[in-house]
């Protein structure tokens, strides 16, 4: 899983007279965090929208292992191997936490036609389901209804999801959103842990947390790429600073 | 899958039992009208799958009920009763079939608009059988014979018999209920009821929704095919009512008013529907308001709907969640 795992370029998408996303070309690669930066408004969930196939590209192309997957739908990415989670968060609120990681890993081995099988007695994704829960460190949360669980559970949960369908590239918009300070830090080692064998891209605000994280980061600003590279010397870059970095921070 | 909480499966059980024994009471009109409760609860058993568990609502599926009836009618011969193992089949899968060529269109559409389009494809078919010389035109097709249930040249049953036809509907009953459960509780119905809880993240999870959709839709429309085979024997005719929209719109009611999501609830939508409708048509209480009986029962779906949002199953439940409190008689 070393080489670029997704290669964007020229990807664009308008929303009526609007572009959010214009002329994106960055890569994806390897077992690292490639961190997304940007303002409210820079486009920085419309291109995970348009990496997962939520959104289709007005214009440009994405590689995923030497295959265009630009026009092809979300599921059809996912069971090629990108995984993705929400910025809002997005679980089945009415299913135990182990049943949504159980749904997520069925969707990798899915029996369409047994009907006479009941689902839980496929011990390989149930043991898959249960792996990715105690990954996230939520196993012993794993009987309780996801809607119950608190917001930062919730956000682990989602990441668990993830994880259950195997993905090779993981998309995850703003993981750290509306965490506390512990949270955060138990959220920042365990994606630390997952890029030690995932290609990540990471879409998020929290400053502390890219720069502990990223190899590879990515300023956007009104849709545009304004510089990507080595964390440190896009940091060190002018325009960056004046544009994003120099401004006190605008959460939302 | 939910399981029934005890004390509704206590209820469910001394229900079943009470159906079981009924026609031991030997009243014909009681025996024929249970039988039409029953396969009206097959019908609405088979709705339930998409609407109350896929999150389809769908206001058409009185097409199916109403075709495979018209498969029967048309593949018998006049005057001869035809085998059960043959007919009943035949007519199940061309009724899927149909199923499948609707589903591929109408499941390209969401929400209202799946409303609109079952809505128009079951007036399709209403108007080529009531307009056309096909089926018989608006009068429709008599069934001159029931058809027979024997292995070899043993009767099994005799359908012209009440009682024996009342335990065959019984037994599809329990068939198509067990069934429906065990479906739901595979790998494929857990999809189903993802797709109603949060379509969209069930594909971000890599699962092919359509097909998915497409599947239910295709097993429902068999299953109303069955409730429209049957009904078409016990009332020994065809005609175009039975597939028009106010079927449709009786069987979602029957579900709502049992309650959707819990197949047990379709079932006592199904009884507390037809039975309700009877009181309030009788006319030794209701006097010159039993015409009117429509009336009387809009408003018992509007008091049922604002009470009880989640369906008079939910009254067993609750009984069930709190045992001091005895209201649950379905």
């Amino acid at each position: 899983m070393a080489d670029a795992a997704l290669r964007v370029s020229g990807l664009t998408r308008r929303f009526g007279g609007v572009v959010a996303v214009n002329d994106v070309t960055l890569e994806v690669a390897g077992n690292a965090v490639h961190a997304v930066i940007g303002p409210n408004g820079a486009g920085k969930s419309t291109l995970a929208n348009l990496l997962s196939g939520d959104l289709r590209p007005s214009a440009g192309t994405i590689v995923f292992d030497g295959t265009d997957i630009s026009r092809l739908p979300a599921d059809r990415r996912s069971r090629m191997g990108i995984g993705r989670s929400y910025q809002k968060t997005n679980v089945f609120r009415e299913f135990t936490a182990l049943e949504n990681c159980r749904l997520a890993a069925q969707s990798r081995d899915p029996h369409p036609f047994n009907w006479f099988r009941d689902a839980l007695s496929y011990r390989g994704i149930l043991e898959g389901a249960e792996r990715a829960l105690a990954t996230v460190g939520l196993k012993a949360r794993m009987a309780v209804p996801a809607g119950h669980l608190s917001h930062g559970e919730q956000r682990q949960l989602e990441i668990a999801m993830c994880l259950a369908t195997r993905p090779r590239v993981l998309i995850l918009d703003e993981p750290l959103a509306g965490m506390g300070t512990e949270e955060s830090a138990a959220m920042v080692d365990l994606l630390r842990a997952i890029a030690a064998d995932h290609a990540v891209l990471l879409v998020e605000h929290d400053m502390d947390a890219v720069f502990a994280l990223a190899r590879v980061l990515t300023v956007m600003v009104n849709g545009v790429v304004l510089d990507t590279g080595d964390p440190q010397k896009v940091r060190a870059n002018p325009a960056v600073q004046s544009a994003y970095l120099g401004r006190p921070e605008d959460h939302a | 899958m939910r399981e029934p909480p005890n004390i509704t499966r206590v209820l469910l059980l001394l229900g079943l039992a009470s159906l079981a024994l009924f026609p031991l009471t030997g009243s014909t009109f009681y025996i024929q009208l249970l039988t039409k409760i029953m396969i009206m609860a097959i019908f609405a058993m088979s709705l339930d799958l998409i609407v109350g568990y896929t999150g389809l609502v769908s206001l058409g599926h009185s097409a199916f009920f109403g075709f495979a009836g018209y498969v029967l009618a048309l593949t018998a011969p006049r005057y001869e009763a035809v085998s059960l193992w043959l007919t009943l089949p035949v007519s199940m899968a061309a009724t899927g079939i149909l199923a499948l060529a609707i589903g591929v269109l109408v499941l390209r559409t969401a929400g209202i608009y799946f409303i609109m389009v079952t809505l128009a494809f079951a007036q399709m078919l209403y108007y080529l059988f009531h307009d056309t010389k096909l089926g018989g035109g608006s009068d429709g097709i008599y069934l001159h014979a029931r058809p027979s249930l024997a292995i070899g040249d043993i009767s099994l049953l005799n359908l012209a018999n009440h009682a024996h036809f009342y335990y065959l509907v019984l037994a599809f009953l329990l068939a198509v209920y067990f069934l429906l459960r065990q479906v739901l509780a595979s790998p494929f119905g857990r999809v189903l009821v993802g797709i109603k809880a949060n379509e969209a993240r069930v594909r971000a999870l890599g699962f092919q929704v359509f097909n998915y959709k497409l599947g239910a839709f295709v097993l429902a429309g068999a299953l109303a095919g069955l409730a429209g085979y049957l009904a078409a024997c016990q009332f020994g005719f065809v005609n175009p009512e039975i597939l028009s929209w106010h079927y449709s719109g009786v069987v979602l009611m029957m579900l709502i008013l049992g309650g959707m999501g819990r197949l047990y609830g379709a079932v006592i939508g199904a009884f507390a529907f037809v039975l309700v409708q009877e009181l309030f048509s009788y006319q030794d209480i209701f006097g010159e308001y039993a015409k009117r009986w429509q009336l009387a029962m809009g408003g018992f779906i509007v008091l049922v709907v604002l009470l009880l949002p989640r369906g008079l199953a939910d009254l067993m439940e609750r009984a069930g969640r709190r045992p001091e409190s005895e209201s649950a008689n379905g």
